[in-house]
């Protein structure tokens, strides 16, 4: 190794046990792309259930044999249900838990956050490493609990008690890998807030932010708040299923006939009380950061400033507080009572109005623009009306009295799908376009994301709108066959066909993408991807380059003098005005 | 490599704090809530039993039990609050520099964490011993759960005093000191919030029964 070298740093600490924010920005964000493909995988073979029950699957029959064979259920290529719980349970676990929180929160928060506001690097960046390495082993202990005899977590990712609390040991692993996820969730939170609290350069007055910025840091305070509970409740399931407490076993249960011999005494509402107090702030923490992505894409492609940038400030707060009174709206058939139901219903129907401002604010931002059809903005003009078809259908699931119907149906399945789904995911194909040049100093193919962009759009539509139809007629969620031994689905079983092949096509339409990412990162540099290629207004834009310089983002501090969405600005050369540009004044 | 955070040891003026000092309140904030749904478990398991603590299967009730264990629990509760007043003392030394004196009140935390572990060792080991093990009933089982996730913090804690003391962890003071006195003040405020949690155990747990 020659002297010159031996000042480097390793490959280990540059690549691998980094800790510059820009590096673990990346590995979470590969991370999580890999676990949103696994949790996709197994829905796509759950579809083939569902459509085709109890048949051999094609293609990945063998593997799903020799998987079943493994955990000890019987399968000649077909997914037996006890499979398909687990499939079930794990595919929810890991699309929210390691695929789009740590995406969104973890990748994007991490990566763009101390750019936007001009800092060098989180706050603490040794911390900001050990989130990333508590996030990697919860996810491998998840993946390493699917070849466990009994299979993975099969009680549904909400893992109720007394379920979960008597289930397989994979239950166990569950708990243990939520540990983990739940302290690196922790580790991330504290940063970003500091980080953006103490670490703002020069000028970057509150009002100055970046819509994003705001929104990553409302999203920590729930990370922060709504978390610990959770921990609560994994811990004391643990202590049910290891040291035989009986936190959530009531007396006198009986299973298979016979008298469980525990002390009883308690609760199963109590976990879904503790649950339900992270789970549902949970959602904002899904949607919030999204709806960050949305208005930065949103302003910079219709050159114009994000209209009503204060209300959107506001209702992001109003959001993040509202969303902590309302969990027990997922309760509302367990006979908690009626008066706190009608507490929790209208505390939800509050909560509504801050999301119709915010999506208001984007519909107007539209107004009069002179809009850049580009793909991020694609995904972004997409994400509006769906996101508002998931709000929307949200309402009669918080009034109790259609919830009686609507509870545990398809129908709160296509909700939420649609919130997360089209709603989170979307942006975050929108942020991954927006910002790919960025990271790596190269543009992203057009056409290929159009594909990508109009085939997901059809083929999203097409996997969860027909779950309104099913969900309405009265079709129970978590049947293992789709509804086919249910009287009630007799005449909409008919849409789980469609169902499946949009699912199988949206898994196709996914190719493009992956195409895309790899085969632009093996191209030369792009000379269109300088270091702004968007004519954007923000710090991360303006004064870093694509990619931003190694470990410390900037060569000389910034100082910001303007607000973050100076778009055609009257009387300016440029129809967009820097953050960081002194203009005189009184002209 | 080595680049600068801003505001690690001195104060942003616009909010008056370095920012490990946000960190740890943000952290703690995160303990209040961890705490807070280990104390509303309580309430809620307790409203829900017809006695407290309740009979386990073997028609045994913990109760008398507790009596004989109030003195160990004040005499902890003793030995935590000399430990957090000592802990403040050496953040106190070391703002006046004198060295010697915070490695003294250093190692009175140290003992005084200890001692209070090694008293909750016979206190757990006299319960499993007479049989009332985290199964008996919800009773035990919140206690286990939440003097353990205590004894844990304590452990933690433990942990980092001692690599205070520890020449690799001291030898910041010739380098950094004001570095050093916030971490000092930082981890003291972690420790006074540790201390506050047993105000709180002990009353619920050994009093009101």
């Amino acid at each position: 190794m020659s002297n010159k070298e031996h000042h480097e740093e390793s490959f280990w600490t540059k690549y691998v046990f980094s800790i510059d924010h820009k590096v673990i920005g990346i590995q979470y964000g590969i991370t999580a792309l890999f676990f949103l493909l696994i949790g996709f995988s197994l829905m796509m073979v759950m579809r083939w259930q569902l459509a085709y029950p109890d048949t051999a699957i094609p293609i990945v029959g063998p593997f799903i044999k020799w998987l079943a064979t493994l955990n000890g259920f019987a399968s000649e290529g077909n997914l037996p249900s006890d499979l398909y719980n687990v499939f079930g349970a794990m595919h929810g676990t890991i699309m929210i838990f390691l695929g789009v929180v740590p995406l969104i929160v973890g990748a994007f928060g991490n990566y763009l956050v101390p750019l936007q506001v001009g800092a060098p690097d989180m706050a603490f960046p040794k911390l900001n490493m050990a989130s990333y390495w508590s996030y990697l082993p919860g996810g491998i202990i998840m993946i390493i609990s699917f070849f466990l005899p009994g299979g993975a977590a099969n009680s549904g990712w909400t893992a109720y008690p007394p379920l979960s609390d008597i289930a397989t040991q994979g239950q166990t692993w569950w708990l243990v890998a939520m540990i983990f996820l739940i302290s690196s969730s922790l580790l991330g939170s504290v940063n970003i807030i500091v980080t953006i609290v103490q670490l703002r350069v020069k000028g970057l007055t509150w009002m100055k932010l970046p819509f994003f910025v705001w929104s990553q840091l409302i999203t920590s305070f729930l990370l922060l708040l709504a978390f610990p509970p959770l921990e609560v409740a994994a811990i004391f399931q643990l202590m049910d299923r290891i040291a035989g407490t009986s936190f959530f076993l009531p007396s006198g249960l009986v299973i298979s006939g016979e008298m469980l011999q525990v002390s009883g005494g308690g609760s199963p509402l109590l976990w879904q009380h503790l649950f339900w107090f992270l789970a549902h702030p949970e959602v904002y923490v899904l949607i919030l950061p999204g709806m960050g992505v949305i208005a930065e894409v949103i302003a910079n492609n219709t050159r114009k400033p994000l209209w009503g940038y204060k209300s959107l400030v506001y209702s992001s707060f109003f959001l993040g507080f509202m969303s902590f009174t309302v969990w027990a709206h997922h309760m509302f058939l367990t006979g908690m009572g009626q008066g706190m139901s009608t507490f929790f219903q209208i505390t939800t129907m509050i909560i509504s109005v801050p999301s119709v401002v915010i999506l208001s604010c984007f519909m107007l931002s539209l107004w009069g623009g002179s809009i850049r059809f580009n793909v991020p903005m694609l995904f972004a003009l997409g994400w509006i009306p769906m996101f508002g078809v998931g709000g929307l259908t949200g309402l009669p699931l918080g009034l109790s009295t259609s919830d009686i119907h609507l509870h545990d149906t398809y129908y709160v399945i296509g909700h939420f799908h649609y919130v997360v789904a089209p709603g989170t995911i979307f942006a975050l194909f929108s942020g991954i376009y927006f910002w790919f040049p960025k990271v790596t100093g190269k543009m992203l193919d057009e056409t290929l994301g159009k594909i990508h962009f109009f085939a997901s759009f059809v083929f999203m539509n097409g996997v969860f709108f027909p779950m309104f139809i099913q969900g309405l007629a009265g079709v129970s969620r978590r049947l293992a066959d789709g509804g086919a031994s249910y009287a009630h689905a007799a005449d909409v079983l008919k849409w789980n066909e469609t169902m499946s092949y949009s699912a199988w096509l949206l898994g196709l339409a996914q190719i493009p993408f992956i195409v895309n990412l790899i085969w632009t990162l093996y191209k030369d540099k792009d000379s269109k991807a300088n270091a702004n290629p968007w004519n954007a207004t923000t710090i991360e834009w303006t004064d870093a380059t694509s990619p931003p310089l190694g470990h410390g983002n900037f060569k000389k501090t910034p100082v910001v003098y303007n607000g973050p969405y100076e778009y055609s600005v009257p009387g300016m050369k440029d129809d967009f005005l820097p953050q960081t540009k002194k203009i005189k004044k009184g002209k | 490599m080595d680049i600068k955070i801003p505001y690690n040891e001195d104060l942003r003026p616009d909010t008056g704090l370095y920012n490990a000092k946000l960190g740890i309140w943000l952290f703690l904030a995160s303990e209040v809530m961890l705490f807070g749904g280990l104390f509303s478990s309580y309430i809620l398991l307790r409203a829900g039993a017809s006695v407290w603590p309740p009979i386990g299967l073997d028609g045994q009730s913990v109760a008398h039990l507790l009596e004989e264990t109030i003195g160990l629990a004040t005499f902890n509760t003793v030995a935590l609050i000399t430990s957090s007043v000592t802990m403040v003392m050496s953040w106190v030394s070391l703002k006046m520099k004198d060295i010697s004196k915070f490695k003294m009140y250093m190692w009175i935390t140290i003992s005084c964490a200890i001692i209070f572990l090694i008293v909750k060792y016979f206190e757990y080991s006299h319960k499993i011993h007479e049989g009332f093990i985290p199964a008996h009933d919800t009773y035990m089982a919140l206690y286990f759960t939440m003097t353990g996730l205590h004894v844990l913090h304590i452990i933690g804690g433990l942990f980092v005093l001692v690599y205070f003391v520890m020449p690799d962890g001291i030898k910041m003071w010739d380098d950094e000191p004001i570095r050093f006195t916030n971490r000092i003040e930082v981890f003291g405020l972690y420790w006074h919030f540790v201390d506050l949690v047993w105000i709180f155990l002990f009353p619920v747990l050994y009093l009101l029964n």
